[in-house]
Parts: C-alpha cells; structure tokens; sequence
C-alpha cells in the first residue's frame, strides 16, 4: 500500500527520530511510504487555544497537502483526533463549504499509526523486539476522540521480549493539553507529578505512548527527577528488532 | 451571538481568574486530600451502577434528544408550563435577570411577615445569590440540605454542585458545628452518624416553626405543572409539605415535555450524581397542598443567550449530575472554589461564561486539558471539549489584539505554506525557542524541554 505519512509539525522539528521509526515500520511491513512536502501542522494548536480564524489556512494547506494521498498514516492520535473532529468544522465556521467537504473527506483517510496497523492492515505482530520493561500511557486523545481502544497495547503484546507492566490511573490526563500547561501551569504541573509518581511506581525502563506531545511533557517531568525511565513513541518501540 | 435585550445572567457566576483561584487551592494539601479521597469514591460507585445498565447509550441519547426537544421550543413549552401550575392554583412569576428575581422573592417573603425560611438544596438560588439578597433584607434563610448547611453554618462557599462541602472532612465538619450549631454537644465527635444526628435536632426545631420553605426543582413536567425535586436526605420533602407559603425557583431550561420522559432522567440521575440506583426521595408536586400558598418564579439569568448560540446550547441539557466534576482532573486537584461561580468544573466552565457572557468569565473556557473525560461520562452527552473550544474563540475574538494572539498569527502565518515552515525549522528558530536555555514560563518551572536536534525530520527524509 502507497502510505502518506503525515509526520506532524512537532515529530518534523523536535523528534524526527519518531518519524523515522514510523517510515522504518511501514517500510519493514511492505509499504511505501511517501511525505508529502506541503505538509506543515494540523493546526491543532491554533484551534485549541481559541484561534479558530487563523488555523484555516493551516487547514486548507493541510487539506490540499493530502489531497491525492490514499491513504494517510499520523504518529499522532492527537493530530489524527483533529484531522478527524475539528478541521470540517474550522472550515464550515470560516464560511468555506467546500473545504468543509474535502476536510471530511481527508478526515475519512487519516488514521492514528495504531489504528492503521490494527484496523486497516490488519497486523497486531509486527515483527518487534524490544526487551525491556515498558508501561503504556493511553493519551486523551487516542483514548476518547478516536476510541483506539486497546490497539496500541495488542501491538506492545506481540513484541518479542517485553516485560509489558500496566500502568496506574492510566486513563487519567497528564495535564499536558497544548497551551493549557502554560496557561494553567500550577494545575498541569499538579496533574504531571502524579502521572509522573505513577510511572515511577511501575519502574519501568521505558515509557510508552502514541503522542510525541503528552510524551515531551511526561518526559519532561522524569527528567528534571532525574529518573532513569525514558521516554519512547510506540512507534519508536515497534521499529525495534532483533 | 446575542441579542440585544436578553439579559445577562448575574449573582454567583463570576470570582477570581481561575489559574490565580486555582494556585491557592493546590497549595493546600488537606484539600487535595480530601477532594481525591471523595472524588474517586464516586467515581467508582458510578462506573458500577452504570456498567449495571446494558441500554446506558440508548438512554443517554434519550435523555440528550428529550433536553433538545424542550430547548428548540422552549417558548411553548414554558407557557403550557404557566398555563398548568395556574390552573392549580400556584403563582407565576418571571424573572429575567438574578437581581428581579431577588426581589420577587424577597417581596414575597416580607409580605408574609416572617424572618426566617428554610430552603431545599437549590443551584439557581445559590446562582442568583438568594440567601444574601434575603439576609439584606433582614431574612435568614435556613439551608436544610445536611452539606449545604455545613457550608453555610462554616461561612463557607460550596465547592460541588452536589456535595456542596465535599472539600471539608469529617474533623473539619465537627469543628465547625462545635463553634456554630447553637445548643450542640460540646463532646460532639466526627462519627458520621452523632453529625446526622445533630443536623437533624437543628433541623427539626426549624421544620416545626418556620413557616416560609423556598425550593429549587430538578425538573418541571411542562405538561401538568409537575415539580420535582430529587434528594438523599428527606429533608426536602419537610420543606415541601409543612410550611405555609412554598416559593420554588426553577431555571427556565428545567422542563421536560411530559410525566413519560421523567423515566429516563430518574434512571440517568442518580447513577451518574450518587453513583446509587435510585435516590432515596423524590417529590412530585402539582400545586399547594391544602392551606398553602404557592409560588414558582422562572429564572433566565442568561439562559435566553445561551440558548441562542447553536454551539453553545447544549449546556442547557445539563441536569446538574455532577458527574463531569467527579471525574475530571482539574476539578480534582484545584476544587470547586477555583471556578469562582456557583457552577464549578467541566460543565462550569462552559455555563458560567455563557450565563454571564464570555467577557465576564475570559479564563474558564481554558480551565480543562480537554481529555474528554467530562463528555464520556455526561448523562445527557454534552459535548464539553467541543464547546470549551468554541468559547475559547469567542474570547481571543472578544480581545484586542495581545502578545499571545500576534504570536499565535505570526506562527499561524509560517504553518500555512511548507517552505516558510521548513525555512524556519531549519533555521533552528523553533529549537532554539524550545531549548532549555530559554525558560518557557510555566513550562520550565517542572519539566525539561527537549533539546532541538540537529536535522529535522524534513531533512532527513530529504537526504535519504
Ligand atoms: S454537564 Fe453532564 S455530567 Fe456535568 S453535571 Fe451536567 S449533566 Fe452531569
């Protein structure tokens, strides 16, 4: 299959290795991969934070990017969750119908990574090997905008050599959410100490998750423990083999 | 979008800013203690009772689809309303804003000569600032609802719709009608049932003697003129029978069509609110018992226009479960109080800001992560991330221009067209603004940002 990767803005500037891992994936399963260069962001951000008018243009570049893609594959279940649940409604509130229409259609063709293994290519081992002791944190996003339910944890159960541990609270929000943790930084940061105890307590080497953006934050909060565990994309842990 | 000449709502629906309301509130440890402690109890309690029903998602779509028949006709079923309780013999009253309600109130509490009233538990008297605008009028009004009257007795605010004192435990309770409940036990201690017990002798003294009850509703029966009013206690229903004048203040958006649709709240309400089956009373009312003068004054303080934003609406749903508080991270870790309105976590942050317009209420909109959790739990599947959202344009557009808006177009203009993207990436500018040499406010106080690497994705994927 000929698969659009859509890299996201933060995998492109701040963590291109999980780009890399998603291309190396898809490419090690038997697809071609191809980037389409127009791409920028979805414009997650902008819609957010309350700048609706300002991320059309960011959604119609992003529409037009993936216009002749079949298929587009994001590292992302945030990004993904926008594509899907806000761009046709950034259009039709911008008073642009038919982009409102073809956002509808780019929205039927995205998937978040895991969704695209399990649901489309119908894959749960990939072929992975990975061993070490992981935990898997299920971002909001993946886990109520797009429902993707136990996908990511039936593709971690299949790698060869994981000590796969659960994690506590998971379904609890690290209080990350865009610019909430600038503009509510004392809650956010209440809300990251206890996804960060909770990631302590499994004392795992690694941990897990489908959202390059929860990951810098939860990320961010073990290091500056000075805690041994790293932070890792799912796809970044699936790209593994022997 | 509003109209010119609907009211704007006011009383208890505006306080602090919330990120200043919320840093006090993380600062203290008991109550995060003890919001944590009540809050996931619930949560619990809830997820088990609801697993119980397999037609939860057909209900919680009925409850959804009967609340937007009501609000898409509102008008007409507000007068078959009117038409039905008069017809029974109970007064009328229409207030527009929290102030003439107030005073509609207060004039009929003065006309019948007493200085005291008991109330039921009552948002929209708590919204409207009933007790004070009473107080002002030399009026004491008696909250019998057990938490409510520990919030009042502690001089307090509440913090939950539901359990109003529910940031205060056992010992702090103890305290507090130790130093205010005349004639209690010194000795009383903090077992659960020696605090019922003293409530309830405070109490009873009131229900024998006063002879003014004020209540809210949990619902209004358009068809007959039904009130009902849902509770834990039976306190309520004291209230509702014995005294001489009743005077129920009901929200305009409380209506359902017709006796029927009633079956899928009281399956929706309790479960989502007390995590419990069934509540232990409900009363229905369809007029004055005999020798009794009633009364329903129906409050809009800003339900008009809230109802006249199609995106914004569906707060109207809303049946005050408090289920969206018990379950979101925020509201665990900050308390109702941070919320500065009557109406505290998700489902405040949505209605406080439409009630009073957004202008009033600019930080709420942003006082959610938006994982969603709100939306997956409401009973009436109202859509909180979605409309935070909303509300959050409608407060950047309300602004002039700022630093974050400049920013914001400024970065909008790069992400709109991949060279001037890849042109800036490859600069390193986004990098080096994200490394952690420059301190992000906020950010930096508990987190290490990334360092930038030195080739972007782009890059790579271009040399290959
Ligand atoms: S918004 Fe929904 S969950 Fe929250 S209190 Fe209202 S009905 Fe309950």
């Amino acid at each position: 299959m000929r698969v659009a990767l859509f890299v996201t803005c933060l995998v492109d500037a701040l963590f291109p290795d999980v780009g890399k891992s998603t291309v190396r994936l898809l490419e090690r399963l038997g697809h071609e991969v191809v980037v389409p260069s127009a791409q920028t962001c979805c414009g997650q951000m902008h819609i957010n934070t309350g700048y609706q008018g300002q991320a059309l243009p960011i959604v119609r570049n992003h529409v037009a990017a993936f216009e002749q893609a079949d298929v587009i594959v994001a590292p992302s279940g945030s990004c993904a969750g926008s594509v899907r649940h806000q761009h046709a409604d950034v259009a039709r509130k911008g008073g642009d119908e038919k982009l409102a229409e073809a956002a509808e259609d780019t929205a039927k063709r995205t998937f978040e990574l895991s969704e695209f293994l399990v649901d489309v290519l119908k894959v749960t081992d990939v072929g992975a090997y990975f061993p070490h002791r992981v935990t898997y944190h299920p971002t909001c996003h993946s886990l109520r905008m797009l429902k993707v339910q136990d996908k990511p944890l039936q593709l971690l159960r299949a790698v060869e050599g994981i000590d796969l541990v659960e994690l506590p609270d998971a379904e609890t929000c690290c209080g990350f959410g865009g610019t909430f943790a600038l503009k509510n930084s004392a809650t956010s940061t209440a809300m990251l100490e206890d996804k960060t105890s909770a990631v302590l307590s499994t004392e795992a080497d690694v941990l897990t998750a489908g959202d390059s953006s929860c990951l810098m934050h939860i990320g961010g909060g073990l290091s500056r423990l000075r805690s041994g565990t790293r932070t890792l994309h799912l796809a970044q842990v699936l790209e593994n083999t022997r | 979008m509003t109209f010119l000449g609907m009211p704007a709502g006011g009383g208890n629906l505006t306080g602090t800013p919330f990120p200043k309301a919320a840093r006090g509130a993380l600062g203290d440890d008991q109550l995060r203690r003890n919001l944590a402690k009540a809050t996931s109890t619930i949560r619990t309690k809830r997820a088990s009772v609801v697993g119980e029903l397999p037609d939860w998602a057909e209900l919680r779509l009925a409850g959804a689809a009967i609340k937007d028949e009501v609000l898409a006709n509102l008008d007409e079923y507000l007068v078959r309303f009117e038409e039905a309780l008069t017809s029974r013999g109970t007064h009328v009253h229409w207030a527009r804003d929290a102030e003439e309600a107030n005073r509609i109130i207060t004039d009929l509490v003065k006309a019948t000569g007493t200085r005291e009233v008991i109330k039921v538990k009552s948002m929209a008297t708590v919204e409207i600032g009933l007790n004070e605008a009473l107080a002002d009028a030399g009026v004491h009004a008696v909250e019998t609802d057990l938490a409510e009257l520990i919030v009042q007795l502690g001089n307090d605010k509440s913090s939950h719709i539901l359990v109003p004192a529910i940031h205060r435990n056992r010992t702090e309770i103890r305290d507090v009608f130790r130093r205010e409940m005349a004639g209690v036990d010194p000795d009383l201690t903090d077992d659960p049932r020696a605090l019922a017990e003293a409530a309830r002798k405070h109490l009873r003294q009131k229900f024998m003697t006063v002879d003014v009850a004020i209540s809210g509703a949990n619902f209004g029966v358009a068809e007959t003129g039904a009130l009902v009013v849902v509770e834990s206690e039976g306190n309520g229903r004291m209230c509702l029978t014995l005294p001489r004048t009743l005077i129920s203040v009901v929200g305009i958006e409380k209506l359902v069509p017709s006796w029927r649709d009633l079956e899928v709240f009281m399956q929706l309400l309790p479960r989502s609110s007390t995590g419990e089956r069934m509540n232990p009373y409900t009363s229905v009312w369809t007029g004055p018992t005999e020798g009794q003068t009633s009364h329903v004054v129906l409050v809009d303080n800003g339900r008009t226009a809230t109802l006249a934003d199609p995106d914004g609406r569906a707060a109207l749903r809303c049946i005050r479960c408090s289920a969206c508080l018990n379950s979101c991270p925020v509201y665990e870790r900050t308390g109702g109080h941070a919320y500065g309105s009557t109406y505290p976590g998700p489902i405040g942050a949505v209605l406080s800001p439409q009630l009073t317009g957004v202008d009033k209420n600019p930080t709420l909109p942003f006082a959610s992560s938006l994982c969603g959790v709100c939306y997956d739990v409401c009973p009436v599947a109202i859509d909180i991330p979605s409309m935070l959202v909303h509300l959050r344009s409608r407060v950047t557009e309300s602004k002039r221009a700022t630093p974050e808006s400049t920013a914001m177009r400024a970065v909008g203009w790069v992400m709109s067209d991949s060279r001037r993207w890849s042109r800036l990436i490859r600069l390193g500018k986004f990098g080096r603004l994200a490394s952690r040499h420059v301190p992000l406010p906020g950010w930096s106080s508990a987190r290490d940002l990334p360092l930038p690497p030195k080739q972007t994705f782009r890059d790579w994927w271009e040399s290959r």
